[in-house]
């Protein structure tokens, strides 16, 4: 379930991209050299005629930190993602459900190895970033806050947290930043699959005995709210999103894919034979979309804040495997020192930042 | 006893194991490890069931005393260098049976020979594991031996000859099991396996554990059906939710 959600771009960071505005990418600080005016027109007339920006080119401070950020929340969405899902690999009903269960769970985890490695090449470490989860000071989607009470919460995850992140993700496969987009590429297929899967599973229960139709009709009044809220805030009150269009890394507002999801879900639902818990949904023949009922935004930020059901549990959790792996990783590194053949004993870890400064 | 229920509940119960693991293994890399491996070995159960009956019926109406695991697998996770001696002991165990079993003409032959190249692996994997962790650290060095020590006393049973697992493995003079219808020698496999984990554990700077290795009450009891008290536990966790919806399919 990889959920790159704008729900992360009402955050606070330290991040310049707030002061750029829209239409003048990279343009932020005051006094640039004309070499810089001269970077950037080549990075702007870039991103205008759609090119990939790679590693070794030159890119805004502000662009760098924002794709760091995005990608960073990103990977810890996949991390932090696996929670929820694995609470019920040991209790799946049928060892085919297991399995399933468990690559999904597998895949996870590497979605979250590929995007921290695409981070790296903007000149952070997976680290680095693992510390700032740890500490709080980056965040994954609010999504995985919700806790996974019965089965059905699995295919309710599958069909509409997944759905919500593909919706999100597809128009990410041609985000500016190449390695970004390739690493979108490949995750978007397995997500895909991951959804209909979900989808599977809440069929087999709707249309299952009664008492496996009610868990799964629970399981979906309780996800689709939340699910909705993975898009982010309304594009009026959304701090990040013009800077990010403008630098094509976000192609879409976040009002635009949120309708567009409820478009696709509707249907879904009805084949499902299962009902969205929002009397307000209904078919606008004039815009030719779905009007659908209000979002609770003060739930939105209760969660955005820590306050969610599972925010503790989640970030708990995920540092004490992290503290309690400490020892492994260490013996590790211990035994690679040992053993590596003749690498001099004092290299450093490498600097990726430097790297991609020198290789500019 | 059936030959396929005794390897695939191995296979079963290890793999449930495994997948406790899932969001704190001690690096990304080994979620995904250990995830592949509790999947395939959760791949080789279901073919196993299979041939035994129905698959979940099997894994999820079965009460404790009718699994026939090996006790070594029903063992709890303990801290990562537990996980991973049971991890040596078993896949070196498993990779020498389905090599002699994907060797002759027998019932598993062609599920063993498939299933080898999995096992090959989670034995290199451990194997890798033994080494990182004994030759490590000061603290990865005793954890690993804590380890290997722990769960050293189930390791008699997996030399415990199961019925009915009939292959051409090796020839009829090799047979020396008790039962006298199986084609694995059982003395020679236990001969292979010690040597092979004494090699490990030795070039890991770790000493192989000198207590009994099949005790009493431990050896060949899992394959009988008479378990360890965590067992029970982690039936009740694995099979609540189908238990509690009887005929529902899901």
């Amino acid at each position: 379930m990889a959920a790159v959600t704008a729900d992360q771009t009402t955050q606070r960071t330290s991040g310049t991209a707030n002061a750029a505005p829209a239409g003048a990418a990279g343009n932020t600080a005051d006094a640039v050299d004309a070499a810089d005016a001269e970077r950037i027109v080549t990075f702007d007339a870039a991103v205008a005629a759609d090119e990939r920006i790679e590693p070794r080119d030159w890119m805004p401070d502000a662009y760098r930190a924002t794709l760091v950020r995005q990608m960073a929340q990103h990977a810890h969405s996949e991390i932090i993602g696996m929670q929820p899902e694995a609470n019920w690999i040991t209790r799946a009903p049928s060892l085919r459900r297991k399995a399933i269960l468990m690559a999904k769970v597998q895949d996870e985890a590497g979605h979250g190895l590929y995007l921290y490695s695409a981070a790296e090449t903007l000149g952070t470490s997976r680290e680095e970033l693992l510390d700032k989860l740890h500490a709080g000071r980056q965040r994954y989607s609010s999504i995985f806050n919700y806790p996974t009470l019965t089965w059905a919460d699995v295919g309710a995850i599958g069909w509409l947290v997944d759905g919500a992140a593909i919706t999100n993700q597809v128009p990410l496969c041609r985000c500016s930043y190449g390695p970004y987009a390739r690493a979108m590429v490949r995750i978007c297929k397995e997500e895909s699959f991951h959804q209909r899967q979900g989808y599977e599973l809440l069929l087999a229960l709707s249309r299952g005995t009664e008492a496996q139709h009610a868990m799964a009709q629970d399981a979906v009044n309780r996800w689709w709210w939340p699910s909705l809220m993975m898009f982010g805030p309304p594009d009026d009150a959304s701090s990040h999103s013009e800077q990010s269009m403008a630098w094509k890394i976000k192609r879409h507002s976040n009002d635009e894919l949120r309708q567009r999801f409820v478009d696709i879900c509707v249907p879904q639902a009805e084949a499902l034979g299962l009902q969205l818990p929002d009397p307000d949904i209904r078919w606008n023949e004039e815009r030719g979309q779905h009007d659908f009922g209000a979002i609770d935004w003060a739930e939105f930020h209760e969660v955005l804040k820590g306050n969610g059901p599972c925010n503790e549990q989640r970030i708990t959790q995920r540092r004490r495997a992290h503290e309690e792996g400490a020892w492994v990783r260490d013996a590790a590194a211990a035994y690679a020192a040992k053993h590596s053949p003749a690498t001099p004993a004092t290299e450093s870890p490498a600097q990726p930042a430097q790297q991609v400064e020198e290789t500019a | 006893m059936s030959a396929a229920l005794a390897l695939g509940d191995d296979a079963l119960v290890l793999s449930h194991r495994l997948g406790e693991w899932a969001g704190h293994a001690p690096v990304l890399e080994e979620e995904v490890a250990l995830a592949n491996i509790a999947l395939d070995l959760l791949g080789q159960a279901r073919v196993l069931l299979s041939l035994a009956g129905d698959e979940d019926e099997l894994a999820y109406l079965r009460e404790e005393r009718a699994f026939r695991n090996l006790q070594l697998v029903e063992q709890p996770n303990g801290d990562f260098a537990h996980t991973i001696a049971r991890q040596l002991y078993f896949s070196v165990y498993q990779h020498l049976l389905y090599e002699r079993l994907a060797a002759g003409d027998g019932e598993f032959a062609g599920l063993a020979a498939k299933a080898v190249k999995e096992v090959a692996y989670h034995r290199d994997h451990a194997e890798q594991w033994v080494l990182r962790l004994g030759d490590g650290t000061e603290e990865s060095h005793s954890r690993m031996q804590s380890g290997l020590d722990a769960l050293w006393r189930f390791t008699g049973e997996l030399f415990q000859p199961i019925e009915d697992l009939d292959s051409a493995a090796t020839n009829a003079t090799g047979s020396s099991g008790s039962s006298g219808n199986t084609g694995i020698d059982w003395q020679e496999l236990q001969g292979s396996w010690l040597h092979a984990v004494t090699d490990v554990v030795e070039r890991a700077t770790l000493t192989l554990p000198t207590g009994p290795q099949s005790g009493g009450w431990a050896a060949g009891a899992g394959r009988q059906g008479l378990h360890t008290e965590p067992f029970g536990r982690m039936l009740a966790e694995m099979q609540h939710l189908h238990r509690s919806h009887p005929g529902a399919s899901w």
